[in-house]
């Protein structure tokens, strides 16, 4: 479903992605895993037409995100690492922009918005505006929102970033309930690594820009001779703390910290 | 189609719902009208230059359309990062039918704002010669949020953080206000100031109404327009082509 051959991406003199090739199967939870400033969220932007890559090919669903770009978009719903909810209007509505944006026929927008809605147990609050919403809520209304247009491929950055176990608990149990009922591929990043065990069929660690280990997590443990995966992703990385320069986007979020009071 | 009215209806329904805001930002040109209108009335009708109200109401009713339509345009800053903007740069729709609809919804409500500011004006004393050319002024109201929203556009797409926006503020916004001859009449004023506000393009937007709500102009109601016009399709093209560059 997602092939990746030898990817690379530099900015200036920095290579941000280095011949980093994988690939995904149809129907299967992949989890990219790597420390900040690995080169994950790179990887996505340049999956999802964000980004155009300096050299490599990408194909999703056989299809070239570059020359294909709008073709590609309706294949693949994406959940940012930043929310892109709108707070001002309800659940419903949020719903219904992105049904239109992404050309889903009426009759169906409706239907599969009820459908996900009440699957993700949000149907009660569709009238409410969303920033009444808990960060719980917020996440899983947008991946609600990510399935709307039966996308072939779901990218998840960093969907569980700040959530309690409880809701990151119940939002894997959703999207491995979607993942099986409608075959939808997964590609997610996370930092927590009992999430990445529990939940991906297939892992990828990437480390400077390098594709350090793929296999199930099964496979990276014994590769790496460790209990958990934990352990085997610190025996792939090293321990050093990886210090991000800070970039306009980091900025942006402090200033939205400081201003939402510490809630997401 | 579909894409530009959903996303203009979109900022219409942000607009509505805050209700709050809505009265909080006609605050401040009511202020403007109100304490410089009947504060600097009496000197201004002495210096024999007739009644100050009539003069600085079109002013303020432009203030209003241009804060309202630039801030509009520069919320994309913050939009793209944590908004909903984000979602409709990946979805299979092209830019420009995205910062049309957005463009298009925010010069829509500055143009309300303008209209609230207009009735409240009116309510306080503001007379205009002709009440039948309202529509006329309302005209200028849609150039004047038209040019500011798209030069908010392209602004708003080559910011990078907070602190720009801080700089646009005290650097762009607040001269264009100024220097537009919103709080003065552009007769008499001298050489170099009226340069600098002929290179005003929100100068032309008030010209425009005043000529036609008080009959008297500093340029000419058809050069108003045609300046505005020219200018607004100059920044549209610039917003769309900054637009289409974001990368998030």
């Amino acid at each position: 479903m997602i092939r990746v051959q030898n990817l690379v991406k530099n900015f200036g003199t920095f290579t941000a992605v280095n011949d980093v090739s994988f690939d995904v199967n149809e129907g299967e939870i992949f989890a990219f895993l790597g420390p900040n400033g690995a080169g994950k969220t790179t990887t996505i932007k340049m999956l999802t037409t964000l980004l155009k890559p300096s050299s490599g090919t990408i194909q999703l669903d056989g299809l070239d995100p570059q020359t294909q770009q709008n073709e590609a978009r309706k294949r693949f719903g994406i959940v940012f690492q930043d929310p892109s909810l709108d707070g001002d209007l309800t659940a419903w509505e949020n719903m219904e922009i992105h049904g239109v944006l992404y050309h889903v026929p009426h009759k169906l927008r409706r239907q599969r918005s009820e459908e996900l809605l009440k699957l993700f147990e949000l149907w009660d609050r569709r009238k409410d505006q969303v920033k009444k919403f808990s960060g719980g809520m917020k996440r899983r209304l947008e991946i609600a929102r990510g399935f709307l247009h039966t996308p072939k491929i779901l990218f998840l950055d960093e969907p569980t970033l700040g959530l309690d176990p409880q809701s990151r608990n119940q939002l894997w149990s959703h999207v491995k309930k979607v993942n099986e009922a409608e075959r939808v591929t997964v590609f997610l990043t996370t930092h927590y690594m009992d999430e990445a065990d529990r939940v991906a069929h297939r892992i990828g660690v990437i480390d400077h820009g390098r594709l350090v280990a793929q296999g199930t997590p099964r496979e990276i443990k014994e590769q790496t001779k460790t209990e958990t995966l934990e352990e085997a992703f610190l025996a792939l990385t090293g321990s050093t703390i990886r210090d991000e320069s800070a970039d306009p986007a980091a900025a942006m979020r402090q200033f939205a910290k400081m201003w939402s009071g510490g809630r997401r | 189609m579909s894409a530009i009215y959903i996303l203009w209806l979109r900022e219409v329904k942000r607009y509505v719902r805050s209700r709050a805001q809505i009265v909080a930002s006609l605050g401040q040109p009511l202020l403007y009208f109100l304490a410089l209108g009947f504060g600097l009335g009496p000197v201004f009708q002495r210096a024999g230059y007739g009644s100050y109200l009539q003069i600085v109401a079109p002013g303020v009713i432009g203030m209003s359309v241009l804060f309202s339509s630039i801030f509009s345009g520069l919320g994309l800053l913050w939009d793209r990062q944590f908004g909903f903007l984000k979602e409709t740069l990946v979805a299979p729709v092209s830019r420009l039918q995205i910062m049309i609809g957005r463009t298009l919804g925010g010069a829509t409500v500055a143009v309300v704002q303008g209209l609230l500011v207009t009735a409240l004006c009116l309510l306080f004393g503001f007379r205009p010669v002709n009440p039948w050319l309202i529509p006329l002024a309302i005209a200028f109201m849609i150039a004047i949020a038209l040019v500011f929203a798209a030069l908010g556009v392209a602004i708003g797409s080559s910011l990078q953080d907070m602190q720009g926006f801080q700089l646009i503020m005290n650097f762009l916004v607040m001269p264009i206000f100024f220097l537009s001859g919103a709080l003065f009449p552009l007769s008499n004023i001298s050489k170099v100031l009226l340069t600098i506000t002929k290179l005003d393009p929100l100068s032309y937007g008030i010209d425009g109404m005043r000529s036609i709500y008080l009959g008297r102009s500093a340029f000419n109601p058809a050069t108003d327009a045609l300046v505005l016009t020219s200018i607004g399709v100059v920044l549209l093209v610039i917003g769309a082509w900054r637009f289409s560059r974001i990368e998030i």
